[in-house]
């Protein structure tokens, strides 16, 4: 990694007694996606706030693109795109206004350019269509274009799928990817787990605390050390209260028609025997593969 | 003179002005509606009182008393009546306002030199009453000194005490026209209103959306972003200014005796002071409603303290201590004179001086509150 994009020691936000982030370190280089995990409130939103500078760090400091974040912030303003989880869009302008109105602000005139942005996250053609009244997706996609318009060479995205259909989601992503491949870092937050397999690498956040910040299957590879079997069992919920009592076993969770049962040594058989003497129908148990949410769950403990 | 930057705000705060039905409607009818409402009903000229007469005398001497309560303009003899009892109905009822009893010596006791009439007077509605009461005693003086007058003529006599009459000169507004006072007032209102309500609403509404994040992550700079937001809403004062202006003076009568280079200039020195207000209840305001509320509170005392409605000099040394912290009482000042008297801006040094001071005063006090939240 030559100079980082993001370099980030000991960055810290106290609200009153609150610690919203703790002591967190960690650097992002150049063209990364970079997916920021955590349930709402772990302060990944306040991170972002404090890289923009949009907050002043309690304690620690942070570079982005080699500015100081607590004392050049409008040198990284300049540079960055943000996209909030709430889509600041105005919903009485359309959606050409919407970007040139942006624009504007960032001082690009340029019509080709915003044409350009326009095209970029796909809504050539919705350019006069009141924004109030476009799908939640669009939306997303226009709030990205907002992001984009001054072409900046790192964008923050703040739970940009929140709210948005599975479909939109995807193809959101796969924008992002074709930015990452044109050289844009990017830091992305969100509370989805699958979304967060989608990135280079994932920083798992929880109560202000960056507890861990690697690749999925590093993280996987690393955190979950002991063995996964999915067990089909019925009673469902009987079998997790007998599997849970079980010495050995780490965590036992419901997922759909069946139960996740890590452990290190537990084997098998011993499963299967702990079920059956309590007169449970044992179909099947296979070994099964870690997943993000397994590691999340694993490091929340 | 701008850069791209405050011309985007202002294009795009244009654009949801004229888009928006409720606030186009805030800012053109609003002040016609104001406008009619206090040139209008709002009138404290008390004319056309309804009287009741018992004339008992029926003779030339209270006829010609009655002439000259007609002649007064005040009074409508609606009722002649023959009894207490009826006059009596009439005020209770509210047909009726004032009674007038001529006793049936009068003409005698004209002659004696002592006659009497009685006037009875609803005092119910206090500015009516005191209305009535001072005209009737005017009347009733103008006419014994009349009749003072001829009988010393009839008896070839000089009068040797010419009672002495008082002659009254009315300045500016010789037919004491309430619309003259009111419609000045209302363009003070207006302005201090509509604007500051307008401009705390368009921020506030920016935090409520959440864009107010995404300017703040702009390379915008707290100054650009208050100026953009601000000018569209000094435009809008202005072309109010000039509405309350024309139909005032095209409907209501209203002269325009003053400069209009000042009378735009101390409207723009208000102005300050309203967006000032507007902008400073934004920082106090996370909701519309919440940004609503604080303007109103710093509204409604500022107009029933600025001398819109009662007069400075009527109210308590601490209220009026307290009035002078209040723009509008300054502009009230200004604009009256400006209009009505049509003075320079010597008379109205000290209030315009007045203004500047309070303008710079909120406007700075408000820009530093903003460029706070944004940290």
């Amino acid at each position: 990694m030559t100079e980082p994009v993001i370099s980030v020691q000991n960055l810290t936000r106290r609200f009153g007694d609150f610690v919203a982030v703790d002591h967190i370190n960690f650097e992002v280089g150049r063209g990364e996606i970079v997916g920021y995990l955590g349930p709402n409130g772990s302060g990944k939103t306040t991170t972002i706030r404090m890289l923009l500078g949009l907050l002043r760090p309690s304690d620690g400091h942070a570079t982005v693109l080699g500015f100081d974040v607590a004392r050049q912030s409008e040198e990284v303003r300049l540079r960055v795109g943000y996209m909030s989880q709430k889509f600041a869009i105005y919903d009485d302008l359309t959606t050409l206004e919407n970007l040139t109105f942006y624009g504007g602000v960032y001082g690009v005139t340029d019509k080709a350019r915003i044409q350009h942005t326009l095209e970029l996250v796909g809504l050539k053609g919705h350019e006069n269509t009141l924004t109030g009244d476009m799908s939640t997706g669009w939306r997303q996609r226009l709030s990205l274009g907002i992001a984009l318009v001054h072409e900046p060479k790192l964008l923050f995205l703040d739970e940009p799928t929140s709210g948005v259909d599975p479909t939109a989601r995807r193809a959101f992503w796969d924008l992002i990817y074709e930015l990452a491949e044109g050289g844009v870092t990017i830091l992305v937050t969100t509370h989805y787990m699958d979304e967060a397999e989608y990135c280079e690498r994932v920083g798992v956040m929880r109560d202000g605390k960056l507890l861990a910040m690697d690749t999925p299957t590093n993280l996987k590879k690393t955190i979950i050390t002991g063995n996964v079997w999915e067990v089909f069992a019925l009673p469902l919920e009987r079998g997790v209260e007998i599997l849970s009592a079980l010495s050995g076993v780490e965590r036992v969770g419901l997922a759909g028609d069946h139960l996740r049962v890590i452990s290190q040594r537990v084997e098998k058989e011993t499963l299967e025997n702990a079920l059956r003497v309590e007169n449970i129908t044992v179909e099947k148990i296979e070994r099964g593969e870690p997943t993000l949410e397994d590691v999340f769950l694993a490091l929340a403990r | 003179m701008f850069n791209s930057r405050i011309t985007s705000i202002i294009r795009k705060e244009f654009v949801q002005i004229f888009r928006d039905p409720r606030t186009l409607a805030m800012i053109i009818i609003i002040p016609i509606m104001e406008l009619f409402l206090l040139g209008y009903a709002a009138t404290t000229d008390v004319r056309n009182i309804s009287m009741a007469v018992w004339d008992q005398s029926k003779t030339t001497q209270s006829r010609a008393l009655l002439d000259a309560f007609r002649a007064a303009d005040y009074f409508v003899l609606d009722y002649s009546v023959s009894s207490s009892d009826e006059y009596q109905a009439l005020i209770e009822s509210g047909d009726t306002r004032v009674a007038l009893v001529i006793p049936p010596d009068y003409d005698r006791r004209l002659l004696d030199g002592n006659a009497q009439v009685l006037m009875i007077l609803d005092g119910s509605d206090a500015s009516v009453g005191s209305t009535a009461l001072s005209t009737a005693r005017l009347v009733g003086q103008a006419y014994s000194t009349k009749i003072v007058g001829e009988q010393a003529l009839l008896s070839g006599r000089v009068a040797a005490s010419a009672p002495v009459e008082v002659r009254t000169q009315v300045w500016y507004n010789p037919d004491l026209d309430s619309a003259y006072f009111n419609i000045p007032g209302v363009i003070g209102m207006i302005l201090s209103f509509i604007t500051s309500i307008l401009t705390a609403t368009t921020i506030v509404r920016e935090r409520e959306r959440g864009t107010i994040e995404q300017l703040i992550v702009t390379p915008i700079r707290s100054w650009e972003l208050i100026v953009g937001k601000l000018l569209p809403y000094v435009i809008l004062g202005f072309i109010e200014t000039a509405e309350i202006l024309l139909i005032g003076h095209w409907w209501f009568g209203v002269p325009i005796r003053g400069s209009g280079v000042l009378i735009i200039i101390t409207a723009g020195l208000f102005l300050m002071s309203s967006l000032g207000i507007g902008l400073f209840a934004s920082t106090m305001s996370n909701t519309q409603q919440e940004a609503m509320m604080s303007v109103m509170m710093f509204n409604l005392p500022m107009i029933f303290l600025s001398g819109f409605f009662f007069p400075i000099a009527a109210m308590p040394k601490f209220l009026q201590f307290v009035s002078l912290a209040i723009p509008l009482r300054y502009y009230l000042i200004i604009i009256r004179a400006l209009l009505i008297k049509g003075v320079g801006i010597a008379a109205i040094q000290n209030e315009v001086i007045a203004l500047v001071i309070f303008g710079v005063v909120i406007m700075g006090a408000a820009s530093l509150r903003f460029r706070k939240r944004l940290d």
